[in-house]
């Protein structure tokens, strides 16, 4: 399988001491040992593939056997059974809880592209000096300095039925009383996941338009398109990879999430990820491989329509 | 008689903070010639020429086509169109799309855009490659696109910057002739940019030397080669001597210098080197004032009387072929 990337190593002849016969074979041996390219190449690839195997691909065969097996309140037990996806996919919970999920990465997926796509075309075509540009990018990543949580945890104080929105807001007479969908709601839900995200959509779209030759714009201009013009003839489609590559990143990490969603909708909206993780906490796990070989399942089909549209190789 | 779709610089000068790229430079570029902004790297011709094209605002001066000042004008809609050096053209579109961008953004339908294509490929005889995209094109295909490109908008003036640079020695000679024969063909202005003498010498009509941000000398390719006003351009179009004399310092070809007997020529000096080059031979004569001399002489003369190196001879040249320089 075309997993492993090889790499042709050049044989390099070595002196081998003469005089006693047995070296002279042993040395003949060994170099036509070296000589088998699919040997070193299957060397050169081991510890990776050791590694992959061991804490990739390992757990995922793992999850996938226990979500096969029997639970009871008080018990796990091994067996070959489909009662786990019997009962996820003949529960309604299920398709609401989906259904939210993909809501969830859909909104957050329109924002950040907007967001993170506007902050990468500022970064890349109207920061004219380099300085400047790799200064703005490290601000922008600034806030990772502190760990999800906090920066989450930051906007209850906020956006609270008391907090500084609410009060800002009544002071400057635009309401008379407090907003009660600012927080604990699908909108802190969403807000807070294009604050964690947006960057993972302006990197690799940032890289993807420094990567593009200035003198296209130019003989855009050139042949009389206009700017909006030349964002969508010019940019957009030579950025396509690079909105790709963010997309998967944001709907990838939006869909598995479940901290968000318990923190900022007050435990009042579930998506995939608390299914999973209550189930976890009831010592359900069964059901909760299940459903997580559900949405590993979605996920990987999303990636796979994505990437019918665009070809990211070249971004490789 | 100056016709309507001449190219005319009125003190064209461009600033980048302090430094001067182009400064207040003068010139009328005939309708319908090939002329070539000829100088050395940073000597402000690509400057000058993306002045014309629009895509850089002139500091002062402005830039007249057809009677009409077009300084500030959008580049589209200046009547000049422009080839970039590394061609630029859109790796997303085929060559047929690539070739009608401008038409459609003009919003000319898609039917009429791809005939139009067609007519421009045929042009460039690139017909069959219509439906390629850039990258699967060679270096030379790939510039006969941005050709095309650059001419669908019919244009009345063609701006090239260094077209042929990107090409191999074979390739750009084949293209220098193309280029030649578009122009004739369109009966257009070509401003091409070059740093290389040759090709300026081969293509232009009117060659235009430029040097720190100043026209040095214009005028048509031969009186430029055979009359250099200044040392630079004598020294930068090659194939000259600039020799100090009592009167002043003078250029004069390496072929019309000749070589005599010691002592009885106009200049003494001693052979340092013989360079056989085929049908001629290249002598450089360490000359008095430690001046260094190249005397390029026809094989059989040389061969008459061969100076080995380290011969003291004399050097004479007819006073006509003496040029004075301008300090």
């Amino acid at each position: 399988m075309g997993f492993f990337p090889f790499r042709v190593v050049p044989y390099r002849p070595f002196p081998v001491p003469r005089g006693r016969g047995y070296t002279i074979r042993a040395g003949a041996q060994m170099r036509n040992l070296m000589k088998n390219r699919h040997l070193s190449g299957w060397l050169l690839a081991a510890p990776l593939s050791v590694v992959l195997l061991c804490f990739l691909v390992l757990p995922i065969v793992m999850i996938v056997v226990v979500s096969f097996w029997g639970a009871t309140e008080f018990s796990i037990y091994p067996a070959f059974q489909f009662d786990n996806y019997q009962f996820l996919f003949t529960s309604p919970v299920t398709y609401s809880v989906f259904f939210n999920t993909f809501k969830y990465a859909a909104i957050t997926w329109v924002f950040t592209l907007l967001i993170g796509f506007t902050v990468a075309y500022f970064l890349a075509f109207h920061v004219r000096s380099l300085t400047w540009q790799i200064a703005l990018f490290l601000l922008c990543t600034i806030p990772f300095w502190t760990s999800n949580i906090i920066r989450m945890i930051s906007w209850i104080p906020f956006l609270g039925r008391n907090g500084l929105a609410n009060s800002t807001l009544i002071s400057w007479g635009v309401i008379d009383e407090p907003l009660e969908w600012l927080l604990f709601s699908d909108f802190s839900v969403i807000l807070a996941f294009v604050h964690l995200y947006t960057l993972f959509m302006v990197v690799p779209i940032f890289n993807t338009m420094m990567r593009i030759d200035r003198s296209l714009i130019e003989a855009a201009y050139d042949n009389g398109a206009s700017g909006f013009q030349t964002l969508t003839n010019v940019i957009i489609p030579l950025t396509k990879p690079g909105i790709m590559i963010g997309s998967i990143f944001v709907v990838t990490l939006v869909m598995g999430d479940f901290i968000t969603v318990r923190f900022m909708s007050g435990s009042q909206s579930a998506n995939v990820g608390r299914l999973i993780s209550n189930d976890i906490a009831l010592l359900q796990y069964p059901s909760a491989a299940a459903t997580a070989v559900v949405l590993l399942a979605t996920v990987l089909l999303i990636i796979a329509v994505l990437l019918r549209f665009v070809d990211i190789r070249k971004e490789l | 008689m100056k016709t309507g779709q001449d190219l005319e610089l009125v003190s064209l000068t461009k600033r980048y903070g302090e430094a001067l790229a182009v400064d207040g430079i003068n010139h009328h570029f005939r309708a319908g010639s090939y002329a070539c902004l000829l100088g050395p790297s940073g000597c402000g011709k690509s400057t000058t020429l993306r002045m014309i094209a629009g895509h850089e605002d002139p500091t002062e001066g402005s830039i007249v086509l057809g009677g009409a000042d077009v300084s500030w004008l959008p580049p589209a809609r200046r009547g000049t169109a422009m080839m970039f050096q590394n061609y630029a053209l859109f790796p997303h579109l085929s060559v047929s799309d690539n070739v009608s961008f401008s038409l459609k953004m003009k919003g000319v339908d898609a039917a009429t855009r791809r005939t139009r294509a067609g007519e421009m490929l045929e042009l460039v005889h690139m017909s069959q490659f219509a439906d390629r995209l850039p990258d699967q094109l060679s270096g030379g295909q790939q510039q006969r696109v941005a050709l095309a490109r650059a001419l669908i908008t019919n244009p009345q003036v063609l701006l090239l910057d260094e077209p042929l640079s990107a090409l191999d020695p074979f390739l750009r000679i084949r293209m220098r002739a193309e280029l030649k024969r578009l122009q004739q063909e369109l009966g257009i202005t070509f401003i091409h940019v070059t740093h290389g003498q040759d090709e300026a010498l081969a293509l232009a009509d009117e060659i235009v030397v430029m040097n720190n941000a100043v026209i040095e000398q214009a005028g048509p390719a031969r009186e430029v080669f055979n009359a250099p006003r200044t040392e630079f351009v004598a020294r930068f179009m090659g194939g000259h001597n600039v020799i100090a004399l009592p009167q002043g310092h003078f250029a004069i070809r390496s072929d019309k210098v000749a070589l005599t007997e010691a002592a009885a020529g106009r200049l003494d000096g001693q052979v340092t080197g013989v360079e056989y080059q085929g049908a001629h031979v290249v002598l450089t004569v360490r000359a008095a004032g430690d001046q260094e001399v190249t005397a390029i002489l026809p094989e059989e003369k040389f061969f008459e009387n061969p100076m080995p190196q380290g011969a003291d001879v004399g050097l004479s040249w007819d006073d006509a072929a003496l040029h004075p320089l301008a300090v």
